[in-house]
């Protein structure tokens, strides 16, 4: 067993793991973060899906302990209280989810390709970006516009900034 | 229709609760004293059970239970049930083997579970159950149809004879055979209808609670169909009574026919729960998923279209052996056969008409519905020989289609279904016009001068959906009746809950039912709540499949809004001092018409409730149910036409277009439809290009992960040009047919039948992966 101690979705966080316990179980099954899912086995499917210090990455591919000292932040905390994130928000208006199971891991995957390409997307990008992301509802064809959506309205929030 | 009405493309009134990460799925909930169950499953496709040592792992931290086969067989538990009896031509009944929840003696498919461990976390149950010792004796394996059938394979069940389940017919054999006498062409096709993997991305997850003292069990589960499981549970498998088990289906993350079936291991769990007095769970990997899962399609057939000299269709023959894997699932037997045979007449007028179906034990995990269920099959017979006898005859595949497309409805087609209504030519039209048909040779000739070789193909796919009407399907030897409930209560301030029988798993019930509310009160769809996934809470319901919860659930809810619209206007009346007939409800309000006399919704609500002032002999209250049980199939229809480009240096296909033209009825959520057509859409795409499930000559599946079984990815899929043409149903008052499989039986046979068009080369199997293609296009050298 060890403490491991984190920041997630801002709040400085400790929790006593097993050396083996990854991270997608602390957020899980230690701090009840159940927003971030398990889809697959193989870190193929990215319902898992977390930012870790700024970059998405696959939360059942990093041991907790792993994780200690950084900063996390989950589906949870990417809303500015009821005010959504704006891909929230796209995903929502494109109807870019069904059952909504894969929808965290999509979502955490697409802000951070919006802000590696700085916004700056196209069709056949988003498609390839998506790579890592299995959903099995919607064809992708709805996510695929919410992120170029997204794209747009988050290049107009940062020029609000 | 108002803004939030009926037509309206509303955005999702669940979504904010998925998109923030507070969804509720069943890996999601913690009990007080729970454990964690982890499986010990059969490594071997076909085996005896030597023996189980459970003693070492018993003594593993954490433990609190290790359960085997044998101890579930003395405690008198059921054996899984198939809920579907077929009858063979010669008149015998289908050979159904024994399948226990955990096996006590004989291990039938990889994966099967043999023991479980109940422990107080998940990794020391892991830990644990790593330490059970079971010896098998490995038995020759059948992996697959072919070898099923051969005679002297190895046997599954003694129950069936040469591991066959049942040889049945539909269809006049000998009008058939004289059609094909007296035809001026045959066209035939063997056809492999490739194994599916469903793979919802919620893996399947149950935790069970028993309550000693009241001897109550509750079971949260992934489920379609909550109260369809605790019917089967409680009826058949001896674990509760009915009125001493609650099911909770929550969120759940996706179905696709997998999760209509009760599981060995909510069985365990429950029975588990009373056995160490403590809730268990057991959320399963995507390793289990594939294992243990029902797999859907899996058909060899052999089909012959005959054509007179003018090139209609006088006959079709075909002969279909379906792999049911090791047990016989829940509806594994209707998919293969009335899900089937009954949709082989596709679109066209067909006079004659004989299948036969033959379904086999194999060692490979259960088959079962998998969405579209036996019409994907169907619908890829029908249009994979439209397209080759179009090919053959050298006449144009839409010509072809449309000279012999039903227009006359109603149309009994030879095999049982009666169509009510369709315009097959509007819908093949509207696709020919998307994607611009005429334009194609030019298109063709151009991507030639480019080195590129580019297809075309056609697929014009029916599906019966609103499943179904029960009369109908009780005398075709289903066990169930397929109506649905509903109930309305209307609040004393006002606001309205909507309780439902259907279950949503991701098809928007909690904005598309608010929908036919607002539709018909005026009211605002926050004002509506809806109900769902919970036997404590709706009354009865047979859940959610077969494209059904429109077509039979909203129209459940249709009919118990019209009783409260019934009941509230008369209190309406007696109010303002009024007649019933005068009074009319618009936006909220029941207004006398004519006149500026009016009362909203929630004083008509309060008067029901505080029952002060109601008509002589009036029960006060302002709440009804019903039950709906339709009167025919509905059937959806449409054309998807598919543009491929193929590298014939690679084999690599590439699409260049895709378009749909549905004919769902009345759409209630235009947003919403379409985005189940995407979907389905993708599943079918998959299935032609990239899925199948693979098992050595072992028993082996080798395609047990998403590194091994190819899912489709956002860059293999095109975005999809889709429309509506519209007939209405007249089966039921809404005018609606169904929208959830339509894209899962309809794309596969337009991907495949572009790609043989552009290799020139007939020849391919699904999945017609870039190796498949590059062979089929260079021969085997």
């Amino acid at each position: 067993m060890s403490t491991v101690k984190l920041t997630v979705n801002g709040k400085a966080v400790s929790a006593e793991v097993e050396d083996r316990t990854l991270l997608v179980h602390l957020l899980r099954d230690h701090l009840n973060l159940t927003g971030t899912h398990v889809g697959c086995d193989t870190s193929q499917c990215g319902a898992c899906v977390v930012h870790i210090d700024g970059r998405a990455v696959k939360s059942c591919t990093v041991l907790a302990g792993q994780a200690a000292g950084s900063t996390v932040t989950t589906i949870e905390g990417i809303a500015k209280g009821n005010e959504l994130h704006p891909m929230q928000a796209a995903f929502r208006d494109n109807h870019g989810l069904q059952c909504g199971y894969c929808t965290p891991g999509m979502i955490m995957s697409a802000i951070d390709i919006v802000h590696r390409h700085n916004g700056n997307l196209d069709e056949a990008t988003v498609r390839h970006e998506l790579e890592g992301n299995i959903c099995r509802c919607t064809g992708y064809h709805n996510i695929v516009k919410a992120v170029l959506d997204a794209a747009g309205r988050m290049k107009v929030a940062q020029a609000a900034e | 229709m108002g803004v939030e009405g009926i037509g309206a493309s509303v955005v999702r009134k669940e979504d904010r609760r998925f998109i923030t990460g507070k969804g509720r799925y069943v890996d999601d909930i913690k009990l007080v004293g729970m454990t964690h169950a982890h499986f010990i499953r059969s490594p071997h496709a076909h085996a005896k059970i030597k023996s189980i040592d459970t003693s070492a792992a018993m003594e593993m931290p954490g433990v609190v239970g290790v359960l085997t086969g044998q101890q579930i067989v003395d405690d008198k538990i059921g054996n899984l049930i198939c809920g579907w009896a077929i009858t063979s031509k010669d008149g015998t009944g289908m050979k159904m083997g024994a399948w226990p929840a955990m096996a006590p003696e004989t291990v039938r498919f990889v994966g099967q579970a043999v023991a479980v461990v109940i422990a107080e976390t998940k990794n020391q149950a892991r830990d644990a159950a790593e330490a059970v010792v079971v010896n098998y004796e490995e038995l020759p394996a059948v992996p697959d149809i072919r070898a099923a059938i051969k005679p002297g394979a190895p046997q599954l069940h003694p129950e069936a004879p040469g591991n066959v389940i049942y040889d049945w017919t539909i269809g006049d054999e000998a009008a058939t055979d004289a059609a094909f006498k007296s035809a001026a062409n045959i066209v035939s096709l063997d056809i492999t209808n490739n194994r599916l993997v469903p793979n919802a991305m919620e893996p399947r997850a149950a935790i069970a609670e028993y309550n000693e003292p009241e001897e109550h069990f509750t079971l949260y589960t992934t489920s379609q169909n909550p109260h369809v499981a605790r019917l089967v549970l409680s009826a058949f498998y001896n674990i509760a009574q009915e009125h001493k088990l609650r099911v909770v289906a929550p969120d759940v993350g996706g179905g696709f026919g997998s999760k209509i079936f009760i599981y060995p291991e909510e069985m365990v769990a429950l029975w588990a729960s009373k056995k160490v007095g403590r809730p268990v769970k057991w959320t399963g990997d995507r390793t289990e998923a594939f294992l243990t899962d029902a797999h859907g399609r899996d058909h060899l057939t052999k089909a012959e279209m005959a054509f007179d000299k003018d090139n209609k269709v006088t006959g079709l023959r075909v002969k279909t052996y379906a792999n049911l894997g090791g047990y016989m699932s829940l509806f594994s037997s209707s998919v293969p056969t009335y899900l089937y045979a009954t949709l082989l007449s596709g679109q066209y007028n067909i006079p004659n008409i004989f299948a036969e179906v033959i379904s086999v034990y194999t060692n490979t995990v259960p088959v079962d519905a998998y969405r579209g269920a036996g019409r994907p099959e169907a619908s890829f017979v029908v249009e994979r020989l439209m397209e080759t006898a179009a090919r053959q005859l050298n006449v144009d595949p839409a010509e072809l289609r449309k000279k012999n497309f039903i227009t006359q409805f109603p149309h009994q087609t030879p095999v049982i279904m009666a169509y009510d209504i369709g315009d097959f030519h509007a819908s093949l039209d509207a696709a020919m016009k998307a994607i611009d048909y005429a334009g194609f040779p030019a298109r063709q000739a151009k991507a030639k001068s480019e080195g590129k070789l580019r297809g075309l193909g056609v697929s014009c796919y029916i599906e019966a959906c609103g499943i179904a009407p029960s009369k109908a399907v009780g005398s075709l030897g289903a066990g169930v009746g397929l109506w649905e409930s509903a109930e309305v209560r209307v609040n004393p301030v006002g606001t309205i809950e909507v309780l439902t029988g259907s279950h949503s798993h991701g098809q928007g019930h909690e904005t598309t039912f608010c929908q036919l509310i607002a539709e018909r009160l005026g009211v605002p769809i926050s004002q509506v709540q809806i109900v769902h996934g919970d036997t404590d809470k709706v009354q009865f319901g047979m859940g959610t499949y077969g494209s059904r919860s429109a077509a039979v659930g909203l129209t459940a809810i249709l009919k118990a809004m019209e009783k409260v619209e019934a009941k509230a206007k008369k209190i309406a009346a007696h109010q303002l001092e009024a007649s019933e007939n005068d009074i009319v409800i618009e936006n909220g309000e029941f207004k006398v018409a004519g006149t500026d006399k009016s009362l909203a919704l929630p004083m008509v609500a309060l008067a029901a409730y505080t029952a002060h002032n109601l008509p002589d002999g009036m029960e006060p209250g302002l709440k009804e149910g019903a039950f709906y049980d339709p009167t025919n199939f509905t059937f959806p229809a449409g054309a998807y036409i598919c543009e491929m480009e193929v590298d014939a240096g690679t084999g690599k296909s590439t699409f260049v277009n895709f378009v749909a033209a549905d004919d769902f009825g009345r759409l209630i959520n235009p947003m919403i439809v379409e985005g189940q057509v995407h979907g389905g859409l993708a599943q079918g795409i998959g299935q032609a290009l990239l899925e199948g499930a693979v098992y050595d000559s072992s028993g082996q599946l080798v395609t047990a992960s998403f590194m091994d079984y190819t899912m489709p990815r956002a860059d293999d899929l095109p975005s999809f040009k889709l429309s509506h043409t519209t007939t209405l149903c007249p089966g039921n008052p809404l005018g609606v047919k169904g929208c959830g499989e339509a894209g899962a039986i309809g794309a596969s046979a337009a991907v495949i039948n572009a790609i043989t068009d552009a290799i020139g080369n007939n020849k391919l199997e699904m999945p017609a992966t870039p190796d498949r293609v590059w062979h089929a296009i260079h021969g085997n050298a």
